[in-house]
């Protein structure tokens, strides 16, 4: 049996590779737990008596196949339970990339999970069978993944050995997923077939589906382009902590420390300063041992300003033609996560990149019909609602549309009595 | 599609770090009083790197604190007290001697004895006794499945208790860290750092680690199939003479259970090389001993294998 070389992954072209964070999901009996453990069998990281004692399980079970959906037997076991379904975190690497995954489950009621794990993936993977092709399930699979921003999705349309490894009925689901995706305006969406049972064209290319020349599952994972998908646009930068050592040695620094939620910065860059409204201009972006040409997206830097301007957490650092808006009345969809229902009028705590406020949720205007994929009329939120709202502000947030920042479009809804997370909320609309 | 400018490379790495770094700043902001968990050992000796990052040229906004079970390699101790002396922060030692001289805790006697279990208590205690309401730890998603669920901010009761449905959701970078007095939370910042990004991180960053994790002499016994340090916190059996062999050790804690493997690995690429190749000799040979294959399950989890 083969393994992974580790000592490879010590070079520094190892070091360099990329993070790919993805979503999975399909409805309940898809193949999805198969294709995770195919995957990871086929990228050799699973171990000898590891295999074995899937092998042992499998004869026990009489599947009559070594089941390598045993290997991610996790969220399963808890389904043959009756546990609550969670999203579940997960690595695995390849010579060409680190990927992160998240494990939702499929159905219904799991909205509220499909919402975690998409949140910050930059693929979802779809899975179907190819029996049944473009289901309700991956409607709002993909439903969701399009409304979460997930800038690429893979439909992997499983079991072709179930027809024959055909051409014609792939087709006509590509078909069918290719106008989905469109009408979603989905960016970048691709359908690949598989069979995960017998590993077809999953990290192996296959003979029986020699007519498919679009790459295995796996080469698509590994060459999405994802640098691209970083906000390098809309310059912002919450103001996460304010470094002021006030030592001898470094007595005037002052450095604002974040992570940066969109544009380049670069020293010399213009600035205001939101909710003030002050401008300035940026001395230096560095970290905590050098200076940096730039900064993009997603790193956690520390800027240091021209002038000495009263900053401070929750503030955010913007480009000046090109600001957010300082609203006080968001619309929004939110996704409710909580058992306990919120009706009109209700009074909630928000968190927005570092900044905390109070909201009153004045409308529900609509709740999402996942069935129907219509609007229709609610006048409260429930458990997995997808809802369209207005939430008026008690304080100022610095927001953009989600569909333009995934950063400062985004938001959470929590409980002041209980302190919990009930809500997570993204930015249609903003007004002052 | 044609770019202005070509695109800054941001490797995983680099990804991993900067979420823990805004993790890290996030518990500061959020919590009243955190405080990081050092072991000398390589996860939180990255914790270490990472509060560097986060918050230098300031100080720590958190002290760091030691739970220490008195059964120590000395060269994690030594490292522990350069360390912290290097980076001019507080350390605080909650002693689990301490916690059985006080009576909150009953020591094991035997030669089976450990201290592993007793570290719970002299935790929370220290927690109480110090005020702290957010303790930061190393520990990561890949280590155990069970773990695959856990938060990034994992939030306990009043009896430092984790109730897997009263988690909340963790979405984009957004952590909620309101909790109401007498509640307390563990932060794991290198939640989704897999066992190959420490060790790639720690070569990366060419961090110092304790001596024990690379390969050298020393006098061990051995148990069960397994090598253990000889010392004064272990009694043996009669049968178990202790002999000098070549050595590492996994994991810094308590000695008397941490096991070491035969190795000649002196730099970090040999250890982790030999990691990967000792596992398939290990299953052929030593399968019907459990202790054996436990702890090559440990490794393979350590190594990002689930
Ligand atoms: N024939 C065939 N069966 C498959 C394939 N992939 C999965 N299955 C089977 O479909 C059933 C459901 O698969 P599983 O991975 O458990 O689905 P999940 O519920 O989506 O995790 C199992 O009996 C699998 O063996 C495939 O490519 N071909």
């Amino acid at each position: 049996m083969e393994t992974l070389d580790h000592a490879a992954f010590l070079t520094d072209e190892a070091a360099a590779t990329e993070l790919l964070r993805l979503v999975t999901c399909g409805s309940v009996d898809d193949g999805k737990s198969t294709l995770i453990g195919r995957l990871l069998f086929d990228t050799k990281q699973v171990m000898a008596d590891q295999l074995e004692h899937v092998e042992e399980t499998s004869e026990r079970r009489g599947d009559g196949y070594v089941n390598l959906a045993l290997l991610t037997d996790g969220l399963r076991a808890e389904r043959e339970q009756g546990i609550t379904i969670d999203v579940a975190y997960r690595s695995f690497v390849t010579p060409s990339r680190r990927f992160q995954l998240a494990d939702a489950p499929g159905h219904v009621q799991y909205t509220r999970n499909m919402v975690t794990g998409a949140s910050t993936a930059d693929v979802a993977v779809v899975l179907l069978d190819a029996r049944h092709g473009v289901i309700e399930q991956t409607r709002r699979h993909t439903y969701i993944a399009a409304m979460l921003g997930i800038p690429h999705i893979v439909f992997a349309v499983n079991k072709m050995d179930l027809v024959d490894f055909d051409e014609s009925p792939f087709r006509a689901i590509e078909t069918e997923l290719t106008e989905l995706a469109s009408r979603l305006d989905v960016r970048d969406a691709l359908a690949i077939p598989i069979a995960a049972l017998p590993g077809d064209n999953v990290v192996d290319p296959s003979e029986r589906l020699s007519w498919w020349d679009g790459g295995t599952f796996l080469e698509r994972l590994e060459t999405i382009a994802i640098a691209g998908d970083r906000d390098a646009a809309h310059r912002r930068f919450p103001v996460q902590w304010v470094i002021r050592p006030m030592s001898d040695e470094h007595h005037d620094f002052r450095g604002y420390a974040g992570q940066v939620a969109g544009g380049e910065w670069r020293a010399g860059d213009e600035v205001v300063v939101l909710p003030s409204g002050r401008t300035t201009t940026v001395a230096a972006v560095e970290t905590h041992d050098r200076a940096l040409d730039v900064a993009v997206q997603g790193q956690s830097v520390v800027i240091r300003l021209a002038d000495a301007l009263d900053v401070a957490r929750g503030d955010m650092l913007c480009d000046p033609a090109d600001a957010p808006v300082v609203a006080r009345e968001l619309e929004a969809i939110v996704c409710w996560m909580s058992e306990r229902p919120a009706a009109n009028g209700a009074r909630l705590a928000v968190k927005h990149t570092t900044r905390w406020t109070r909201a009153i949720l004045d409308e529900v205007c609509s709740v999402l019909d996942v069935e129907k994929f219509e609007q229709v009329p609610a006048d409260g939120l429930a458990l997995n609602d997808l809802a369209r709202v207005r939430l008026r502000l008690a304080g100022p947030l610095l927001v953009d549309p989600y569909s333009v920042n995934r950063q400062t479009g985004s938001f959470v809804l929590v409980d002041e009595a209980t302190n919990e997370t009930v809500g997570a909320g993204m930015v249609l609309s903003a007004a002052p | 599609m044609t770019s202005k400018a070509p695109l800054v490379h941001l490797s995983h790495l680099d990804v991993l770090e900067a979420e823990a770094i805004h993790i890290m700043r996030e518990v500061a902001a959020e919590l009243e009083r955190p405080v990081l968990l050092f072991s000398g050992g390589k996860d939180s000796i990255v914790l270490l790197r990472l509060a560097e990052k986060a918050f230098r040229p300031g100080r720590f906004p958190f002290p760091l604190m030691h739970v220490d079970t008195g059964h120590n390699f000395p060269e994690a101790i030594e490292y522990r007290d350069r360390r912290v002396g290097e980076l001019g922060e507080r350390l605080v030692v909650a002693s689990v001697q301490e916690s059985i001289d006080r009576g909150r805790v009953v020591e094991q006697t035997g030669p089976r004895a450990s201290r592993n279990q007793l570290q719970t208590t002299t935790l929370l205690d220290a927690m109480t006794e110090h005020g702290f309401d957010a303790a930061i730890g190393g520990a990561r998603r890949d280590e155990e499945r069970s773990r695959a669920k856990e938060r990034i901010f994992s939030f306990r009761d009043d009896f430092g208790q984790w109730d897997p449905r009263a988690q909340r959701p963790e979405l984009w970078n957004l952590y909620n860290g309101r909790i109401r007095k007498g509640e307390q939370v563990r932060v794991f910042p290198i939640s989704n750092w897999t066992e190959l990004d420490v060790w790639q991180y720690v070569a990366r960053e060419e961090l110092e680690l304790p001596a024990i994790y690379f390969a050298h002499e020393r006098e061990v016994f051995e148990r069960d199939g397994m090598l253990y340090a000889a010392s004064e916190f272990v009694e043996r059996y009669p049968t178990e003479e202790p002999f000098s062999e070549w050595v590492r050790f996994r994991t810094v804690g308590d000695m008397s259970c941490t096991g070491g493997v035969r190795s000649r690995a002196e730099t970090i690429a040999e250890v982790v090389g030999e990691i990967a190749a000792t596992r398939i000799t290990e299953r052929g040979e030593t399968r019907a001993d459990d202790k054996v294959s436990e702890a090559a399950m440990e490794d393979r989890k350590r190594l990002g294998y689930f």
